[in-house]
């Protein structure tokens, strides 16, 4: 199955991978190690896994304002997600993805989607986010 | 792009103002454009927040800025740092962290910053005024500057605050604006008696239980005193901050444009009324420490955010009040103070005080930042708030949280001992 949703681009940028859903907001200040891309805030419902390389798929961020440090870390040292698909707008992530691109030349393409079309996406579906901030879902299995 | 630029913003994003101004433009036009901001607007000082977490990346940014030639253009002062720039051999950190941490400082103060080091520029160097727009970073700094000194700014995070500074401009939306200064929602103060707000601790209780109720709307606080210090200010918007993402709450009395509740309001009816009880602020209290009652004690933290001279003044009372000369041996005693309160310190007898009782003052950075708590650490015990928030992820250790007389009396027994509150 293959639909498109239509979102806001935030950061805009190409980018594709395999969805990993939250329905939880996180921080990334003490939430997301920039070394490894795994999830590490211990109230969160996917601590313990890995974001990196994936299109990462949560409601908001939260918390301290560090964390667009941590997600500028964890582009640097290639760890953050490919992508991330939020559902409110999130200035703090933003900014960390905005200083990665004019200081490395590359950022995380970020995407808001309306509440609607964002609760549609499901873990493991194949995202490709275009700089217009269509998202392409593809669903294995289902015609 | 839909964000109106004045031609000043155009030459520095045209590079004709050197290539640092015109990475920092660039960025804050595109977050203007992330803020939905139809033009950029003045400040005229900022601070930076952005030279405190210790990361490659976070260096190369700030050196990237100076080695462009960026230059603040508004007076700007530095939050605490990564490291204790004078002292930090003293408390056995890493020669290879050191380093980076002092060409972070380097690039920083290159750009023209003034090197205060301090999470509490509000009670030292360039306090700003009253309506004054401004562009500061550091959660605590951020709420006490609306709501004590009724400066105006947004929460500014790394690395925004450094653009701001270069460029001297923000994008213009959120609570540099009047019409989003209004109050929102309203915390009622019900049946707490008046001395209740003279018992250290009791302004740290009251902010972690605003924190969560305030959300990100602006909050009217109705009901607190209007007799109270600096300190207790401090303490009640670093724990709000922690525990919430508020920055701005109107204290009825207190600050300056909220005179009244009607004047806080300013004809918003407010969308949620909380009345808050001694119980809740009771329960905000006990929710602040994971420790228990009697743990042994290895560890207190005092200033967080930074001490001031005169917390400096109460504890050296404190000190000169207790029945025995020193701390249990096990307890290190460690105060987070930032250099232009403490040079205070050392010209006064309170110095002596803190000699004699061996404590360790830490100046320009805090333990969050600086890997200061070694592992062999378990129990932790303050009088902030902010540091009882955050201490149990960030640090690894169980926090009890008291009053500084509890922290000292405490340090004495070497385990946690504390009174009712």
């Amino acid at each position: 199955m293959r639909k498109h949703l239509n979102g806001r681009p935030i950061v805009r940028g190409r980018a594709e991978g395999i969805a990993m859903v939250s329905r939880q907001p996180l921080g990334f200040w003490g939430g997301y190690s920039p070394t490894s891309g795994q999830i590490i805030d211990q109230r969160h419902e996917r601590c313990g896994e890995f974001a990196a390389g994936k299109v990462f798929v949560f409601p908001r961020g939260k918390g301290s304002s560090t964390g667009s440090a941590i997600l500028l870390q964890s582009i640097k040292a290639g760890c953050a997600p490919a992508a991330i698909i939020n559902s409110n707008t999130d200035p703090i992530l933003a900014l960390g993805s905005i200083v990665a691109d004019e200081l490395y030349g590359k950022s995380v393409p970020i995407v808001v989607l309306g509440e609607e079309a964002f609760s549609t996406i499901e873990e493991g579906d194949r995202l490709t986010v275009d700089e217009n901030g269509q998202v392409q879902v593809d669903r294995p299995g289902c015609k | 792009m839909s964000v109106s630029l004045s031609d000043s913003d155009r030459q520095m994003l045209d590079g004709r103002r050197g290539e640092g101004a015109k990475m920092a433009m660039s960025i804050l036009v595109r977050m203007a454009e992330v803020y939905e901001a139809e033009e950029l607007m003045d400040v005229s000082q900022a601070h930076i927040d952005g030279c405190g977490l210790m990361s490659e990346a976070g260096l190369e940014f700030a050196e990237a800025l100076a080695s462009k030639g960026a230059r603040v253009a508004v007076p700007t002062t530095l939050n605490m740092g990564p490291l204790d720039l004078q002292n930090w051999r003293e408390f056995g950190i890493p020669e290879e962290f050191a380093a980076g941490a002092i060409r972070q400082a380097a690039a920083y103060e290159r750009m023209g910053c003034v090197p205060t080091w301090t999470c509490a520029p509000y009670q030292g160097y360039l306090t700003p005024r009253f309506g004054q727009q401004i562009a500061w970073g550091e959660s605590n700094a951020i709420l006490y500057a609306n709501s004590v000194l009724g400066a105006r700014t947004n929460r500014y995070g790394d690395y925004i605050d450094i653009c701001a500074a270069i460029t001297g401009r923000v994008p213009k939306c959120g609570l540099h604006l009047d019409e989003n200064r209004k109050g929102q929602i309203l915390l009622r103060l019900v049946d707490v008696e008046e001395e209740y707000w003279n018992e250290d601790g009791s302004h740290a209780a009251l902010g972690h239980l605003i924190g969560p109720l305030a959300e990100d709307k602006v909050a009217v606080l109705d009901g607190m005193p209007p007799h109270v210090s600096d300190d207790q200010l401090k303490a009640l918007c670093a724990a709000a901050a922690s525990s919430g993402a508020v920055a701005l709450l109107h204290i009825v009395g207190v600050t300056p444009e909220a005179k009244t509740l009607e004047e806080a309001f300013r004809g918003n009816t407010p969308r949620r009324v909380v009345e808050l009880t001694r119980a809740d602020l009771a329960a905000a209290l006990a929710d602040l420490s994971t420790a228990s009652e009697g743990d042994p004690l290895d560890l207190v933290v005092l200033g967080c955010p930074h001490f001031s001279f005169s917390e400096f003044s109460q504890l050296a009372e404190l000190l000169n009040g207790q029945s025995a000369e020193a701390f249990d041996p096990r307890v290190e005693f460690v105060v987070i103070s930032g250099r232009a309160s403490f040079s205070l310190v050392q010209r006064s007898e309170i110095m002596q005080v803190l000699n004699a009782w061996g404590v360790r003052v830490t100046l320009d950075t805090c333990p969050f930042h600086t890997p200061m708590v070694g592992p062999n650490v378990k129990v932790l015990m303050t009088n902030s708030g902010k540091c009882a928030y955050y201490a149990p992820g960030e640090l690894g250790v169980r926090v009890a949280f008291g009053s500084m007389a509890d922290c000292v009396r405490s340090a004495v027994e070497g385990r946690v001992c504390r009174k009712e509150l």
